[in-house]
């Protein structure tokens, strides 16, 4: 038995040394964007070096930061509260009253994300074009909107069905509506997860690169498309690289560390007995 | 066991709850899916317009006898088991590790779950430029300083390098989801196993391991949702290479829709991505499915 | 309701709120696409002044090269209208201009000086005698070399290399030990990266693509020497890991002084000579690019343009952007502002007479020498009815060049012959140029 008090060192080193080594590329990169450029691909490594803030000034200057990150913040924020109201009575509607079809409908919803979203690039772009959607945040919310549905329903339903159906039935004795049931029974017994799920799906949304860079250009242009054009210019691009994407990773890593909290609270499947 | 629960009167309400989100899964596929299908029968070249024409099997025919489309597949396979491996194990380990209690817990955490937060062709561009490239790379410093020469990484063994990225990236998905299970484990039945004298090995394999299968499966579902389409790192990282080395079914559609800017090929290629996808997807939900049955 | 639902409705109603106030500007716009190309980043630099000129507010899309160019053929292909100005290379505007999706540019006016841009620049970048996109700069290929390693070794480079001559150089000048390798060449994949470079020593040891019914080659003697050649010397006298480094890997790695030798592009000379860029600037030489067989210059002539799509409804204004960004005053501006390296070189004759450039660019003359020696038309030996030099000027020829640079990087990295990848380029090409003739 443990002996209160005892300080386990050799257990803190080894997990030290295993988070240090997890975060080691994040550092490097911190260290390499206050580096010149020349510095920056220097071997041996330069680990002590004069810090310099030149390629967070190039990098600013060249792009509107600001506009980027507020339509990051726009498009996963409003990305998530979407999928959030077309999930929750989906997820309710499956998790308690299911069907021969609801296990076939998950299946499938799950296998929406599998197609690779390049396969279906030509089509989306022809009917956004048509529907007016290239560059807007609309059009963007839409899109990774639908590309996280799927995540978001199966992960309300998983928390859904761990919420005892006596409790429902309870509230269905009183007379509750099925609404009234689901907003003040349900949603308040699983607000740690549909909170833990809501975060998730901001971090998918805020790095997801793809659609973004393919149907947006200038007014609704994200932090990814910021970070693509800084990716292999030409000469040597290390230095204003490592500021570009410090600059892009930072909100969503500060947000997540801030709110890693609620999400492990949340994200314990199996909890409940 | 939940089915029961559904009393006539309310049951037919649950259609209008599911349908908004069917509705907009089913436009989202039912549309693109079915302009994609069209495209698949068409000889549709971006870069030859007015040259449509109707190609009936062709272009399923030129994949499906071409070792490229196979090639693809085995890789894509090969990359969800081994990153789905990788991942759970590490994940188990590392949650593990920082389910004891030790001086600066908190802030480990914090760092081992960092990386799940940075845009994959972020993390790509590190590992790529940084860590790995032969020249420049701190691997490449490191081990040439010991004296074991410069290590290929994209040329030797592309698939494996992409694995190492695709798995530091998602480890801490799976620790994000295994902690707080193995936080709810009862402290009860821990403490009972060791009185009983199992030492940590059984306790692992008796009691968390069991408790952790459920998770597990959760992890395993979202973690190759994403892995079956993975492509940023793959495009950022290697290109696909060398020759078709780490070309999954994803880059191998890139590289007909905008490579080629051959729609019709890549419609296709999407196409039997969709199939692949499905049959994957039904043999894990038979797996992952069961699980969740048996434990209710 | 508890923290959490009230935290929710914040952010719902912060949403709403952005997205409410957001409203964008009045006054006339242009969307201007272009390569995050230092060339580029510096006209985006100086586009203020042209904002206050005109009163035009310019909308910046900066993208990589690969990404850039797929969002414009998309864009282009589907007539979506999203951008006023955009940048293209010599592969793209005739191609694209043939299909009337460019607005011909012939009427900039008498000031803005057709006659000053370098034929084989012009030409490359028409269809049918129209002019479809401005050049920016244009480029050709050299050999750059360290004056300093083959002073110490004792050699000497001749003004005209063999790639007999290159080869000896490599093998004497190779030193992996202090991370100096002897040649740097492209072996990233991609048909504007290996194949680009490839293409170029085909030609020079006399083969060729395809024929005149474009019946691929793939499978002649010359392809076989020549990627012959190209693996063994890369794989045994370059840098490691060289299958992915493109031009920008191959030019840090010379800007650091970790090559002896490299054949490239002419457009990296003059960051090699800043010494806030290059640890190598003043130990850097230039000589012609090598030969072969075949001895008609580096048949490798490449310049960015910027072109108007036909859809755009400020094609007005667009003209007046490319004529202010392509003009010898923005030539001259940029020399005198921020040195005269950094100019765009290569579109104009007139460049090559300013005496400033031409005491700060010591390459500027072999650069202008191996411009006026490209010709499309002779690129290859024998003659062909399309364009043929570092890359060929059909639209399959992207898709090809993808599979063939694959190909040929699995040769590099050893996982294939060279005979085996060439087997599989031929077959490649037959089947992606199947049912094609030159009409």
């Amino acid at each position: 038995m443990r002996r209160i008090g005892q300080v386990r060192w050799e257990l803190a080193i080894v997990v030290w040394a295993v988070a240090l080594g997890m975060f080691f590329p994040i550092l490097w990169m911190l260290l390499c964007s206050f580096k010149t450029e020349i510095a920056a691909v220097a071997t041996p490594p330069a680990l002590f070096f004069h810090p310099t803030l030149e390629n967070y000034h190039a990098v600013l200057e060249r792009a509107d930061y600001l506009a980027f990150a507020r339509n990051s913040v726009l498009v996963s924020l409003g990305s998530t509260l979407l999928a959030l109201a077309l999930a929750i009575p989906a997820a309710y509607s499956m998790a308690f009253f299911p069907t021969r079809r609801t296990r076939d409908i998950l299946l499938w919803m799950l296998s929406t994300r599998m197609l690779p979203a390049v396969g279906v690039l030509v089509p989306i772009y022809l009917l956004w074009r048509d529907l007016g959607l290239l560059d807007t945040v609309f059009g963007l919310i839409l899109i990774d909107s639908i590309s996280v549905l799927p995540i978001v329903v199966w992960m309300l339903f998983s928390f859904f069905r761990e919420v005892p159906a006596v409790i429902l039935e309870a509230s269905r004795m009183d007379g509750a509506t099925q609404i009234e049931e689901l907003v003040h029974v349900l949603l308040p017994l699983c607000t740690p997860g549909i909170a833990a799920t809501a975060l998730l799906s901001i971090i998918l949304c805020w790095n997801e690169a793809f659609w973004s860079l393919n149907l947006t250009t200038v007014k609704a242009a994200t932090l990814t498309t910021f970070t693509a054009s800084f990716s292999s210019p030409e000469g040597l691009f290390w230095a204003k690289l490592s500021a570009a994407s410090t600059l892009s990773i930072a909100p969503i890593l500060i947000f997540g560390w801030m709110s890693q909290r609620q999400m492990v609270r949340g994200l314990s499947f199996g909890a409940v007995k | 066991m939940t089915g029961e629960v559904a009393s006539k009167p309310t049951r037919h309400l649950h259609r209008p709850l599911l349908a908004p989100s069917v509705g907009a899964l089913f436009l989202w596929m039912a549309v693109p899916l079915a302009m994609t299908l069209w495209f698949s029968a068409e000889h549709y070249n971006l870069l030859r317009p007015g040259k449509t024409a109707f190609a009936g099997w062709e272009n399923y025919r030129d994949l499906l006898t071409h070792r490229a489309l196979w090639i693809a597949m085995g890789n894509t396979l090969f990359l969800v088991g081994l990153v789905l491996a990788i991942t759970l194990i590490f994940g188990t380990l590392f949650s593990l590790l920082l389910n004891q209690d030790f001086p600066g817990r908190n802030v480990c955490r914090l760092l081992i779950i960092a990386p799940f937060f940075v845009m994959p062709t972020v993390s790509a561009l590190i590992w790529k430029n940084m860590l790995m490239n032969p020249v420049f790379g701190l691997f490449a410093w490191i081990t040439r300083s010991l004296g074991f020469g410069t290590i290929e990484f994209f040329s030797r063994m592309p698939m494996l390098s992409i694995v190492l990225i695709v798995g530091w990236e998602w480890t801490p998905f799976a620790v994000l989801i295994l902690l707080p299970a193995l936080h709810s484990l009862n402290p009860e039945q821990i403490e009972a196993a060791r009185l009983d004298g199992g030492g940590p090995i059984a306790l692992f394999r008796y009691i968390q391991l069991p408790h952790l299968l459920r998770p597990m499966a959760v992890v395993a579902m979202i973690e190759m949702i994403f892995f079956l389409s993975l492509f940023a790192e793959i495009y950022v990282a290697t290109g696909g290479g060398p020759g078709l080395a780490s070309t999954n079914l994803a880059y191998l559609i890139f590289r007909d829709a905008l490579l080629g800017f051959d729609v019709g090929r890549a419609s296709a290629g999407g196409v039997i991505a969709i199939i692949l996808a499905n049959i994957v997807c039904f043999f894990l939900m038979r797996v992952v499915g069961r699980n969740l049955e048996d434990l209710r | 309701m508890s923290r959490i639902w009230k935290a929710i409705g914040l952010l719902a109603g912060v949403v709403l709120l952005a997205w409410i106030l957001y409203h964008p500007g009045r006054r006339p716009e242009l969307t201007v696409a272009t390569v995050n190309n230092a060339d580029m980043i510096l006209m985006q630099q100086l586009s203020s002044e042209f904002e206050k000129q005109s009163g035009v507010k310019l909308n910046w899309v900066v993208l990589g090269e690969n990404i850039l160019r797929q969002r414009l053929t998309i864009d282009i292909s589907t007539g979506s209208n999203t951008f006023d100005v955009i940048t293209i290379g010599s592969y793209e505007a005739p191609l694209w201009g043939e299909r009337g999706w460019l607005v011909p540019l012939d009427d900039l006016g008498a000031d803005y000086g057709y006659d000053d841009i370098f034929d084989v620049v012009r030409q490359g970048l028409s269809y049918r005698g129209r002019m479809y996109a401005a050049p920016f700069y244009g480029e050709s290929a050299f050999t750059y070399y360290r004056k300093d390693l083959f002073r110490k070794a004792g050699l000497e480079m001749p003004v005209q290399p063999s790639y007999e001559q290159i080869r000896q150089f490599a093998q004497k000048l190779h030193d992996p030990e202090h991370n100096v390798y002897g040649i740097c060449l492209r072996g990233e994949p991609g048909w504007g990266q290996n194949i680009a470079y490839i293409s170029t020593l085909v030609h020079a040891f006399g083969g060729r693509w395809m024929d005149s019914d474009l019946k691929p080659q793939l499978n002649s003697r010359a392809w076989a020497e020549a990627v012959g050649f190209y693996v063994d010397l890369l794989s045994k006298y370059g840098p490691p890991g060289a299958i992915t480094d493109g031009y920008n890997e191959n030019r840090a790695l010379f800007a650091n002084g970790n090559c002896a030798m490299w054949v490239d592009a002419t457009s990296a000379a003059g960051y090699l000579l800043d010494p806030s860029q290059s640890r190598v600037a003043t130990t850097t030489d230039f000589a012609k690019a090598p030969i072969a067989n075949v001895s008609n210059g580096p048949g490798w002539v490449w310049s960015w343009g910027l072109a108007i799509p036909a859809s755009s409804k400020r094609a007005d204004i667009a003209k007046q952007f490319i004529k202010w960004a392509t003009s010898r005053q923005y030539i001259a501006t940029v020399g005198e502002r921020f040195g005269w390296l950094r100019i765009p070189p290569g579109s104009r004759k007139s460049t090559y007479e300013i005496p400033a450039y031409l005491q700060a660019a010591p390459f500027a003359p072999l650069v202008r020498e191996a411009i006026l020696s490209a010709d499309y038309t002779k690129g290859s030996r024998s003659l062909v009815p399309f364009v043929e030099v570092q890359y060929v000027g059909i639209p399959e020829f992207q898709a090809i060049g993808a599979e063939v640079g694959q190909e040929i990087s699995a040769a590099l990295a050893g996982r294939a012959t060279v005979q085996q990848a060439l087997a599989l380029s031929q077959a490649e090409a037959e089947r992606s140029l199947k049912g094609r003739s030159v009409q």
